[in-house]
């Protein structure tokens, strides 16, 4: 690796560094607030070590491209590095609209696990297949990828809002379902945990199995819970799998995908177990008196604004921008591929979103739900879409 | 058709809620709007009546009053959300794996998805965009588009145009930012004009009633945008006409010429050649990613293409009377346009044969000393051979592509991917022949008595490229309807119709303001307009209201 390219991910690991320091100044924050003090300094300490943070990952961003020689949004680990990178960026231009501290508590969490899990996918430079040569690749990708990061800050306004507002006294319908996003997290978290430990043990065996009519291989890097149909283990002395995959899943590596998601619910699973023995209550309801001085009408507010900005965008870079570059290389605008149609989706989504949003009935609570599965839409179309559902799209 | 008279002088329309000059609401109206059981007025086109809320007698009323709805056209963009994502669960047709056990939808659904695939298949889904159903539930959210776009924008637009700096107290004090503030001097509010005017807000006065207003044009946007979509719902009904579109695949191997279908015979192709360009293995910097994919990876494929016009093409059955129109190379992302059609390098073919040398030998002849030689060019193969040695061969049957299929061998496509004959020699002064099949890595003696055999001594390949032709005049209607409706979605989400009113009332000044949205932003304008005044902040009567029915909650 060239000395740039070494430059390039340790400008990661600093912008990753400071995004988890600015985290903690603005969790400080809320002590400072519940000490009556107001526009505390915290504050402005918590927001100029983000935006040293989102320098930094501008670093990264610059170098990687120089290094590579095309612009670093081509394959899944860079794709997903720069979706938390336009989180951040979101989040500095809401949190200069409104100055509202606890969302940076919210948001750049979302980011780190973001940029985590990027870090899971092969992060070595690879070279463009001719499909990909197009400036387009950067201006229809950064547009959508803005688009997603503002719409994320709807997200986690959204959550901010739920958090503060359900009621936790006693188990509800509403409570558990938003314990159920917590989980969520959580088991991205796992996911990450689990794949750095067996990284670190340098863990990997191989697997040979049927594919159509050929015999491939694929390589694990967890210890195998459930092994490909039909699979044989060729690395000695290593354990087999428990089970075989279901044979419902389809394409290469399915069951490898399988296996990961078993490790991330397991660990998932684990981890939000210790949580609720160490809270001793739900998530949600430990998390609560943290917000218990933010004004629900405002966090309303930022949830529809940041929509109100992330729609026309997303619509641009998204289906305006995708389908003129689709026109050029594919020599069709549209043509109802996977991803294609779930970018259709979430756009009705957020369309849906806008249009309940003219009766009253539909603010609050109500929002701040459709905010989540608007951004759960999204990350369906980044994640499953890609790794599961095959498509002109998988380049990861 | 009933007028209102408001008692400011005004004539309404029949269903008027709110008054479209005062802003006073009308007594028998207000359930239209649910105001009756709120404290503050639903603002929504300003109170102004609407077709659909004012006439439900005949059937087009109802139909009008249907798809006016807005709940209505939110639940067709959620059927119709549902529905594309229904579409996602397995491939769609075009999107069979060409190495799929079979591409036929009746085989592959059910065969590599069990029961599942099978009623997918049943249901249609396997086409689901261009069903029936999808395009009837597509035109729906049209016809509410056009509907919904209507019923609204003819009465904001007389409301806001005719609305007038004065209105009734109740109008003020019912919305939703409000204050009140005693003994205001007339200096002070000419500060607060002053200072809206640099907010740049447009401030109109009546009778010391003061109207600051910004951004009206944004409640246009929505209208804007809605036109956008309609042009787009145009465009692609146009599109399914055969005039103005056109598409074609053309597959052309090195060195070829062939019209390009769709062109009625005026135009010509030659693919010059084809490139294949990999990626360097020994590339440093992308090293490890091309180690982990083993090796292969594409940098580039692209045509060298001549395209000919056919100047004679009027006379059916005459010889072509070819003219270049152009000689210049296709590549990915780089497709070529020549009058009015588009060619893109779709796809190719590696590998196919062009042609295949043979050779003659004695059964026993362990040396295979070649008696005779041939070569078959597999394009167009000759029937027959003959040789000055008195041989004779006998093409009896070619398979471009050969198959066995239960048994029978059959060519599944008519390009040599994998040629395979069967082959009569004939030796010198014999009449009945030797029987032999022969392909790559066959080579069968049907009667195991045959004393010369066939060996294959030589083969050259090519490279067939497979290229689209487009001709698509919808796309420049496509491109103003989503410039259109950028425009209006900006217009209508990156601006907000703020509205600020100053009432005196005797010596006192009552303030209100709207937004159709950025409450934030109309609250901080406020602020700074007040700044320095003795003008009370406005308070959010929806946040106070809010705040005492949930300190009601919980008091029961």
């Amino acid at each position: 690796m060239s000395n740039l390219a070494t430059l390039s991910s340790s400008m990661l690991y600093t912008a990753f560094a400071f995004y988890s320091l600015a985290t903690v100044m603005f969790g400080v924050t809320i002590k400072d607030k519940n000490q009556q003090k107001k526009k505390g300094r915290t504050g402005t300490v918590a927001i100029t070590l983000t935006i040293i943070g989102l320098s930094a990952q501008l670093i990264y961003f610059i170098t990687r491209w120089i290094a590579g020689g095309h612009a670093p949004v081509g394959n899944m680990f860079e794709f997903m590095t720069f979706l938390g990178m336009s989180i951040v960026l979101a989040f500095i231009i809401i949190y200069f609209i409104y100055r509202f501290d606890i969302l940076g508590l919210f948001a750049l969490p979302i980011a780190l696990i973001i940029i985590a899990y990027a870090s899971m996918f092969p992060t070595d430079l690879s070279p463009l297949v001719p499909s990909l040569q197009s400036p387009w690749l950067y201006i229809h990708v950064t547009t959508v990828s803005l688009s997603q990061g503002i719409l994320g800050i709807s997200f986690v306004a959204g959550l901010i809002y739920l958090i503060k507002q359900i009621d936790q006294k006693k188990r509800s319908k509403k409570n558990m379902w938003l314990e159920l996003i917590m989980f969520f997290l959580v088991a991205c978290i796992g996911f990450i945990l689990s794949t750095i430990t067996f990284n670190l043990l340098d863990y990997h065996v191989t697997f040979e199995y049927p594919l159509g009519d050929r015999i491939v291989t694929v390589e694990y890097n967890l210890p195998a819970i459930a092994g490909p149909q039909d699979g044989e283990l060729i690395t000695e002395g290593a354990k087999d799998a428990l089970f075989e995959a279901p044979s419902w899943l389809q394409g290469r590596n399915a069951a490898q995908k399988f296996n990961t998601l078993i490790w991330s619910f397991t660990t998932g699973f684990i981890l939000y177990g210790l949580l609720r023995l160490i809270f001793r209550k739900r998530i949600g309801a430990a998390i609560q008196p943290l917000l218990k001085n933010i004004k629900p009408n405002l966090v309303d507010e930022i949830t529809y604004r940041a929509v109100a900005i992330g729609f026309p965008l997303f619509t641009l870079g998204g289906l305006i921008f995708a389908s003129i570059w689709a026109q050029i290389a594919w020599d069709r605008f549209w043509g109802w591929d996977p991803k294609e149609v779930w970018a259709l989706i979430t756009w009705f989504f957020y369309a849906a979103f806008l249009h309940l949003r003219l009766s009253r009935g539909w603010h609050g609570e109500k929002s701040a739900w459709l905010a989540v599965g608007g951004f759960a839409i999204i990350m369906f179309n980044l994640i499953v879409v890609n790794l599961v559902i095959a498509g002109l799209h998988s380049y990861a | 058709m009933k007028k209102i008279k408001c008692e400011c002088g005004h004539v309404n329309p029949e269903g008027t809620v709110l008054c479209e000059a005062c802003g006073k609401p009308i007594e028998e109206n207000q359930h239209i709007d649910g105001n009756d059981k709120t404290k503050l007025i639903n603002m929504r086109y300003d109170g102004s009546a609407r077709r659909s809320l004012t006439y439900n007698r005949s059937i087009i009323d109802k139909i009008w009053s249907f798809f006016s709805s807005v709940k209505v056209g939110v639940w067709l963009i959620v059927i119709a959300l549902v529905a594309s994502a229904l579409g996602t669960i397995f491939p769609q047709e075009i999107y069979i794996p060409i190495d799929a056990v079979s591409r036929d939808p009746a085989i592959y659904y059910e065969d590599q998805f069990g029961v599942f695939g099978k009623i997918y298949y049943q249901l249609g889904f396997y086409d689901l965009y261009s069903s029936w159903w999808y395009m009837l539930l597509i035109s729906l959210i049209g016809i509410s588009l056009v509907i919904c776009s209507i019923d609204r924008v003819v009465p904001l637009h007389r409301a806001l145009k005719m609305q007038k700096p004065r209105r009734h107290e109740t109008f003020i004090n019912r919305q939703r930012l409000y204050s009140e503030s005693p003994n205001i001097s007339d200096e002070e509010k000419q500060q607060v004009v002053n200072n809206l005017k640099k907010l740049r807000y447009k401030v109109r006065s009546e009778e010391g009633h003061i109207l600051a207003e910004k951004g009206r044009f944004s409640r246009w946007g929505p209208y804007v945008n809605h036109i956008g979509l309609i042009i787009i719902l145009i465009a692609a009904l146009l599109r399914m006409t055969p005039w103005l579109y056109l598409d074609d695949y053309v597959w052309v191997r090195e060195g070829q010429q062939v019209v390009i279908p769709g062109t009625d015979n005026k135009y010509y192709i030659k693919n010059k050649e084809f490139i294949l360009e990999k990626y360097d293995e020994d590339d440093k910097r992308f090293q490890d990613a091309i180690d982990r994919v083993g090796g292969e990876v594409h940098k580039n494929y692209q045509t060298n293409v001549i395209i000919y016009k056919n100047v004679d093409a009027t006379i059916p059955g005459a010889e072509p009377k070819l003219e270049k129109v152009l000689e210049d190379k296709v590549w990915m992302n780089h497709p070529l346009k020549f009058d009015g059609y588009t060619l893109y390098q779709s796809g190719y073919q590696q590998n196919e044969f062009s042609n295949m040398s043979f050779k003659i030998y004695e059964t026993n002849d362990s040396d295979q000393k070649a008696l005779e030689t041939f070569t078959i060019d597999l394009t167009s193969p000759e029937t027959e051979y003959e040789f000055e040695s008195g041989f004779r061969v006998v093409i009896d049957k070619y398979y471009p592509d050969y198959v066995l299929d239960k048994g029978e061998p059959r060519s599944e496509t008519k390009f040599p991917r994998n040629p395979a004959f069967v082959i009569f020699v004939y030796p010198p002064n014999t009449e009945s022949p030797e029987i032999s099949f022969i392909g790559i890595g066959k080579n069968i003696d049907a009667t195991g008595e045959n004393k010369f055999k066939l060996g294959i001594v030589d083969f050259e390949t090519h490279f067939v490229s497979g290229m689209t032709l487009r001709q698509d005049y919808t796309l420049p209607l496509f491109g103003l309807g989503a410039l259109v409706f950028m425009i209006g979605v900006v217009q209508g989400m990156y601006w907000q119709h703020r509205r600020i009113w100053i009432h005196p009332n005797g010596r006192s000044i009552l303030l209100a303001a709207h937004t159709n949205k950025n409450w934030f932003g109309v609250n901080k304008d406020i602020e700074k307009a007040i700044l320095g005044t003795n003008i009370q902040m406005v308070v959010d009567q929806q946040e106070v209201e809010g705040y005492e029915k949930t300190k009601e909650v919980h008091n029961e």
